[in-house]
């Protein structure tokens, strides 16, 4: 919070400085700004980037900075018996005391005299060090105020600058999308790679036990853990597959129907029907799944004698397709809007009722985009959450039969990472392993999604 | 073929069968079957989509009948006495702290043993009767006298909240024709909310604490104003940081940037973003800002984050085509008038794009609201009873506590969470009633 007030405060700097150096700028050319290079108001952006862009960049390097050598400084304080041969989780631990005392939280080892003199320490440091980046911050502010005061003239080509600054600005913003994809496979990699080191690779992919409880200690019994994602693979394609069973053939009925029957007064209605089944949360069909379409299948399977369990795949995936049909049938209006209109006229030109057209003309025609969008269908199916969450099972059962619970990558990323964690045991990161494998799997289902998509497109454009 | 001349269509002469007009041979009987096979396929189409339609009806109906009865709360009718022993032992002026501490759950008991005395002895029965108010009562007593120390000594008739299985009892879900054995309520409270419900002590009331409260373990007590706060906390941490970023993304991309590879692969990069699950960014926001960057768990600052980076692909996207929509001759018309690329962009494209870009934002955000599974992965999923205060302070965003009652055991929670569901849905019509709106007011076609 206190970061925040000094950044505001920074910008607020910078704001004042914009006034100082337009009225700068307008003195300097003698009350005459058409005489100046650029519009006042660039000057007056010129001064205030050279005040709060120095002054901004090292606030964040002295926050990035401060942790390491404040920590470092007071473990280094430490007798020197307390650090030694200390384990990294145990050193973040003894840290978290310090740290905990400091704040005047409940720390477990608060009363021992060493960590009390040490949270001193690093309460004192800390304050002295926001005091002094306080002042760093502000100095180089008034140093760029000072230099851009001095820049400035009419022959200073400000907009000039302002323009490269802003451009840069602009740069990185769209960098931003490539950092964050950067981000998520480096992330997904690194923790997998430490998983693979705890867990061979091809017993990963192809083993077929899923118990991802580890022993705490070596004598325990039955919980040797077994990461096996084979019956989760199952599960996911199970429950993705009953998803495309319902989606699909209505999905694509309502956008042949949408596209080539409605009128447009119908079209007006129920478009904007599918779009609210499309913006319902997923945790909505979720509670719908669990709550309402899952004891009806049981009870409906209970009356013709059938055994179904309460978190049946069944209600998952049914479930699951309605979520879907939206974007099915959206996708697929547009693909069949895309098909030429000559295609159609020369089919009725030789008689062809308007089912026969659209059976054999326009679904052809469409078949690339169709096919496209029921693979980007398929990766939504297989990457959604809350819905198998909160309606499908947690045991990892290697079955096909839709009547029985079966669990999915995604219900088990969040079983693995709800609640206490601790990065060093192979439970915890196995959810990372199934991210990466859940993020290779819909990426290449969008790339080929995609590319079929657009090779149709350059056909008819 | 000679028969051509008679009939535009070509008629054969033994084609048809005893009709007087005779109809060409090549339509004949399968015509009959072709239509029908026509009205078919257009019936299955409509049907297809009637059964969405359907579908929307089940679920919506299906919440509401569920969530609407949360939205009041059962009360009864006690003659509270406020003891002037407890509250005010020594008789000299009236102590903040004694009022405090003070027992005020005893007085509750006392007003139902005097309303009951017959159930006063029995432990098992004493238990079950203090159970017919909301083991929360005595707060709302607290915070009575602490407004009013007048009323120390008196005796009041104050609405009591009825506990969650009265309540719902009450409200006539729990059948009382079952079996003692297969529902929650007992014959014995039966018995005592009909004696209290003849004396006209029973009474429903809006359900004001449902709006005001945080989440609690009591459902009678649990509110979602906390998630509410949480999700408005969050949702601006996310429009501040992908609504700039976004907006210049966009502008960068289609306004500045040159045609070449590397640009291609940035919009590749932003289609694969946009169809990334949603849980992999949670696992993102776990494994960088959390562990790397050291951000609060819990907290809107590193939700609103992570949403921003699921909502940033909407925007950028929504952005470009709003800006790719302001026709080329503004721009050169702009141009010509000498100003720089950069104030083309500035002064006249970007105003003339604002309404569609306003748009996509609302939609981007919207989605935002209802995302559940990235959060989950950063802890915001904790049960939190205090409204968060700020951005760093451990939260709950509106379909999260959706989850959370959802996943509760009480049969009372099966209302909450529909109502919350409600509450949520209204956002979001509210929010894309506003987009829509826009779009029809301020969009122009050139």
């Amino acid at each position: 919070m206190q970061t925040f007030i000094v950044v505001l405060a920074l910008l607020g700097f910078a704001a004042v400085g914009y006034t100082m150096g337009r009225a700068r700028a307008v003195m300097t050319a003698g009350g005459m700004p058409k005489d100046l290079h650029s519009l006042p108001s660039y000057y007056g952006s010129y001064t205030a980037i050279w005040i709060g862009l120095p002054s901004l960049i090292l606030l964040a390097i002295w926050l990035i900075v401060q942790p390491y050598v404040i920590d470092g400084v007071v473990m280094g304080g430490l007798p020197a018996g307390m650090t030694e041969g200390l384990s990294p989780s145990e050193y973040g631990l003894l840290l978290n005391d310090i740290r905990n005392t400091a704040t005047g939280n409940i720390s477990a080892r608060a009363g021992e005299p060493a960590i009390a003199e040490a949270a001193t320490q690093l309460k004192s440091l800390s304050q002295t060090s926001f005091i002094l980046m306080v002042i760093a911050a502000f100095g180089v502010g008034a140093g760029g105020l000072a230099f851009a005061r001095n820049r400035i003239s009419p022959d200073l080509r400000a907009r000039n600058t302002v323009e490269k600054v802003i451009n840069v600005v602009l740069i990185i913003s769209s960098l931003i999308a490539i950092l964050t994809t950067v981000g998520i496979v480096l992330s997904l990699l690194f923790e997998s790679f430490i998983f693979f080191t705890k867990v061979p690779f091809y017993e990963f992919l192809f083993g077929l036990n899923w118990s991802p409880q580890t022993a705490l200690r070596s004598d325990q019994v039955g919980s040797s853990g077994a990461f096996g994602a084979i019956p989760l693979f199952v599960g996911t394609l199970l429950i993705t597959f009953i998803a495309m069973i319902v989606a699909a053939p209505i999905g694509l009925m309502s956008a042949i129907y949408m596209a080539e029957y409605a009128d447009p007064r119908f079209r007006a209605f129920a478009k904007p029907m599918l779009e609210v089944l499309a913006g319902i949360p997923t945790v909505v069909y979720g509670f719908f799944a669990a709550l309402t379409v899952a004891p009806f299948f049981r009870n409906a399977g209970e009356s013709i004698g059938l055994d179904v369990s309460s978190e049946s795949a069944l209600a998952a995936g049914v479930v699951m397709g309605i979520m879907i049909i939206p974007f099915v049938s959206s996708l697929s209006d547009d693909v069949i809007n895309a098909v030429p209109q000559s295609l159609r006229d020369g089919s009725y030109g030789l008689g062809a009722t308007k089912s026969e057209t659209i059976r054999s003309v326009i679904v052809p025609a469409a078949l690339p985009g169709i096919v496209g969008a029921l693979l980007l269908a398929v990766s939504r199916a297989i990457g959604e959450t809350m819905i198998v969450v909160m309606a499908a099972g947690l045991a990892a059962n290697l079955t096909v039969n839709p009547l029985e619970a079966v669990t999915t990558v995604t219900v088990q990323i969040v079983t693995l990472l709800v609640g206490d964690q601790e990065f060093d045991s192979a439970k915890t990161l196995s959810a990372f392993a199934l991210g990466l494998v859940l993020f290779f799997i819909t990426l290449a289902l969008n790339v080929i999604a995609l590319s079929v998509v657009r090779k149709y497109r350059e056909k008819y454009d | 073929m000679t028969d051509t001349t008679s009939s535009p269509q070509g008629v054969s002469p033994g084609g048809a069968s005893g009709d007087p007009i005779r109809r060409p041979v090549f339509v004949g009987p399968h015509l009959a079957r072709r239509y029908a096979r026509e009205r078919r396929f257009r019936l299955l189409g409509l049907a297809s989509v009637a059964t969405a339609g359907v579908i929307l009806l089940i679920l919506l109906g299906s919440i509401v009948s569920k969530g609407y009865s949360a939205f009041w709360q059962h009360e009864v009718d006690l003659d509270i006495t406020f003891s002037a022993e407890e509250l005010n032992p020594d008789g000299g002026p009236v102590e903040r702290e004694t009022l405090l501490r003070a027992n005020y759950l005893d007085m509750v008991r006392d007003a139902l043993k005097r309303e009951f005395p017959d159930a006063a002895d029995d432990r098992r029965e004493r238990r079950m009767l203090y159970g017919l108010v909301s083991p929360n009562a005595d707060l709302a007593l607290r915070n009575m006298v602490l407004e009013d120390p007048s009323l120390i000594g008196t005796t009041q008739t104050v609405a009591i909240k009825m506990s969650d299985d009265m309540d719902t009892f009450a409200k006539g879900f729990i059948d009382r024709d079952l079996p003692e054995g297969d529902r929650r309520v007992k014959d014995r409270e039966i018995s005592w909310h009909d004696h209290l419900e003849a004396e006209g002590r029973v009474h429903a009331a809006f359900n004001v604490d449902f709006f005001t409260t945080g989440d609690s373990r009591e459902p009678e007590e649990a509110g979602i104003y906390g998630a509410l706060i949480g999700s408005i906390l969050t949702l601006t941490v996310t429009l501040l940081v992908s609504f700039p970023i976004g907006v210049m993304a966009a502008a960068y991309l289609e306004e500045f940037a040159p045609k070449n590879r590397f640009t291609d692969l940035i919009e590749v990069n932003i289609n694969n973003l946009a169809a990334v699950p949603s849980i992999v960014f949670g696992l993102l926001g776990l494994a960088v800002f959390l562990n790397f960057f050291g951000l609060p768990r819990s907290a809107p600052l590193a939700g609103g984050l992570v949403l921003a980076l699921m909502t940033l692909p909407t925007i950028i996207i929504a952005s470009r085509s709003a800006l790719k929509a302001v026709p080329p001759s503004i721009r050169e018309a702009a141009l010509g008038l000498g100003a720089s690329r950069l104030q083309v962009v500035t002064h006249h494209v970007l105003p003339l794009a604002m309404p569609g870009i306003l748009t996509g934002t609302i939609i981007g955000m919207a989605q935002a609201l209802g995302e559940t599974a990235p959060l989950l992965m950063i802890g915001m999923v904790a049960f939190i009873v205090d409204v968060p205060q700020s951005f760093t302070d451990p939260a709950t965003v509106l379909p999260v506590q959706v989850y959370i009652w959802a996943d509760s055991p009480e049969r009372a929670f099966v209302e909450k969470t529909s109502a919350a569901i409600m509450v949520l849905l209204g956002f979001l019509v509210l929010m894309n009633a506003v987009a829509v709106l826009l779009r029809k007011r301020f969009e122009r076609r050139w």
